[in-house]
């Protein structure tokens, strides 16, 4: 496959503060990528890195096959970039954002309208166009700013924590919204702290802390290596359906619960499921009930970098919410 | 041709007109100070130099036309000083990131502001003019319509060419600073003198020869000159002073502003090179 962004052994330091330390990954043309991590974990300084905003200190990086050292402004003129802090001028209408993006870009006018028209419909913001943007909600203006980052039809589009501070049906649609663009042929590259916004959206992830990538893969991929699917059955037989699963080699361990069975794997459930089902039935174990928990990212996350992500909960929120500045 | 320039300069109009206070102070400030100061002390520096003894025949120059062309002079270096103040709030806003990581060459930004700047600059140049002349300033006393328009040109270029160079001071300050405390501290300091060093309001002729030297390489002495050049003439009494400017006078006063501009330009074309925004400001 296309690699579109190319990343090697990439460092930065602020001062003597190693914020990205050593990092290497390619994102797929047309893929959504995902980097998830805690805060401070250096998705920012990747990001501002992949877009020229800061310097590469070390490392090589290719964005479009241009070198974002040597090629600044063809990088530039390949991207969209949606930042993690709202970037919005309130006194300027909805419109006049837009045409001001799609000047700076050196779009020519006719083009820049109709993608202007285009956008707004998009961003479902066709009834605000002449809104001052200080008038429209944070989800319209998150919209606005995504909208505005894709006019320019940029082969790669970063987002930045593009949801963090908005509510569930917001959140939602956005992802909707990003499903679109990415279908449309746009290769998306994502940091979000939300699992739920990583597993529902990506392609691959990449687990990032610390300034380093844990693991990266595709969200089942992300999953199956921590090898903990669980499966919860009932059964009167408990004794005997409990010694007859544990001579499966793919069993880590079995455990009583309030009404039945735990049983971890080792393996895929998937997989291992029907060949258990049958055993057990042909050993004369009635099964009452059987399901299968798949480990969530959640679980992943954890197994990873040994903690929640400190965004979450109520003082998480607090921090979310100061970080996008209000106006 | 690469126009992002006049973009920033569509986007930075915009907000002026927008910003109704601002707008208003921009506008109505320099008339105050024609409306008060200038008929104020007209009166008195006017009894004062009536008893200065002129040449037969010569008339001088009343104060209020003499001051005037210092108080364009000043209005032009606060607005250029402070023009560059815009760009904080880019900064503030994060447009000035959004601007950075488009293809637009980073030297536009600082030339869409300038533009602004010295647009609005202009603007109050002609506005204190018009009002000027209704409260009695005589300006082009004499002069045919040729020459009043040569002189307008005249005045137009050297208000300019003076704005620019502080703009790019201002823009090349500004974009090296984080906070509005700092960038205002700065730029009152360096007011002060550059103001009360010049000829805007009175003779230098009187002054210790410390504060001449002074007066010498402020760049407002030679703008005021260009004005007061074009829009008096080239030999008048103005304060108990004979006044006599050539055509050389003249141009090496606007050659003196246009080198100020360059080295002021260097230090912004530098400061805007360098600007990184991921390093100092955002997140
Ligand atoms: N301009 C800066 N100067 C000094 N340190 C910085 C700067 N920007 C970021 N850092 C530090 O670098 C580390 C990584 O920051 P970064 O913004 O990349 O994290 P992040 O993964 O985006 O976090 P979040 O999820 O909170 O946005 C943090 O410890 C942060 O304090
Ligand atoms: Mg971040």
């Amino acid at each position: 496959m296309n690699a579109i962004i190319e990343v090697e052994d990439l460092h930065h330091s602020y001062g003597d503060f190693t914020a990205v330390n050593g990092i290497s990954f390619r994102v797929h043309t047309g893929e959504i990528f995902s980097f998830l991590g805690p805060n401070g974990a250096g998705k920012s300084t990747t990001i501002n890195i992949l877009t020229t905003l800061l310097p590469l200190q070390r490392g090589r990086v290719r964005v479009n096959g241009y070198d974002v050292r040597k090629e600044k402004k063809r990088v530039r003129e390949s991207i969209g970039i949606v930042f993690q802090d709202e970037v919005l001028d309130g006194d300027l209408t909805v419109w006049e954002t837009l045409e001001f993006h799609g000047r700076i870009y050196g779009m020519p006018r006719a083009e820049r309208r109709e993608r202007i028209e285009e956008m707004l419909k998009l961003a479902d913001l066709e009834e605000k166009t002449e809104e001052r943007v200080k008038y429209l909600s944070g989800g319209m203006r998150r919209r606005l700013e995504i909208a505005r980052g894709l006019m320019t039809r940029p082969a790669v589009l970063f987002l930045d924590e593009p949801t963090l501070g908005l509510d569930p049906q917001t959140r939602y649609r956005i992802w909707k919204y990003i499903e679109k663009v990415n279908r449309e042929g746009t290769t998306i590259f994502l940091t979000t702290h939300y699992m739920e916004e990583a597993d529902s959206l990506s392609s691959r992830i990449s687990i990032i802390d610390h300034g380093k990538i844990v693991i990266t893969g595709t969200s089942e991929e992300l999953k199956n290596s921590i090898g903990k699917d669980l499966i919860y059955l009932e059964t009167v037989n408990k004794e005997k359906a409990s010694q007859i699963i544990g001579s499966f080699s793919e069993v880590r361990g079995v455990r009583d619960s309030l009404r039945g069975l735990e049983v971890s794997l080792e393996a895929d459930g998937q997989r291992f499921l029907p060949r258990l089902i049958v055993s057990l039935e042909k050993e004369g174990v009635e099964i009452t009930s059987i399901s299968l928990k798949k480990p969530t990212l959640d679980d992943v996350f954890l197994h990873y970098t040994g903690r929640e992500l400190r965004d979450e909960g109520p003082q998480g929120k607090k921090v979310a919410m100061r970080r996008r500045r209000g106006r | 041709m690469n126009t992002a320039f006049l973009t920033v300069y569509w986007r930075d109009m915009i907000r002026f007109r927008r910003f109704k206070p601002m707008l208003f102070s921009t506008l109505v400030q320099p008339i105050l100070w024609m409306a008060f100061f200038g008929i104020g002390m007209s009166s008195n520096f006017d009894r004062f130099s009536q008893f200065v003894k002129l040449p037969p025949g010569i008339e001088s120059v009343d104060y209020l036309t003499f001051m005037a062309a210092g108080v364009i002079a000043m209005t032009t270096l606060f607005t250029s000083l402070f023009g560059g103040i815009s760009l904080l709030f880019d900064k503030r806003w994060g447009i000035m990131k959004e601007m950075l990581a488009s293809p637009m060459p980073r030297t536009h930004i600082l030339w869409g502001i300038s533009l602004s700047g010295v647009t609005k600059a202009l603007i109050q140049a002609a506005l204190i003019m018009s009002f000027g002349l209704l409260i009695g300033v005589k300006f082009f006393s004499g002069y045919s319509a040729v020459e009043v328009l040569i002189s307008l040109l005249g005045i137009a270029i050297f208000v300019t060419v003076f704005s620019l160079g502080f703009l790019f001071l201002s823009a090349g300050i500004t974009m090296r600073l984080e906070s509005m405390e700092g960038v205002q501290g700065i730029m009152t300091l360096l007011t002060m003198p550059l103001f009360f060093s010049s000829s805007a309001l009175y003779p230098v002729e009187g002054f210790p020869s410390w504060l001449r030297a002074i007066s010498v390489v402020n760049p407002l002495t030679y703008l005021v000159k260009g004005i007061r050049y074009f829009a008096i003439g080239e030999d008048f009494f103005a304060m108990g002073t004979h006044y006599t400017y050539s055509i050389y006078d003249v141009l090496l006063s606007l050659g003196f502003l246009t080198i100020f501009a360059l080295l002021t330009y260097l230090f912004a074309w530098v400061t805007f090179r360098r600007a990184c925004p991921g390093e100092g400001f955002g997140d």
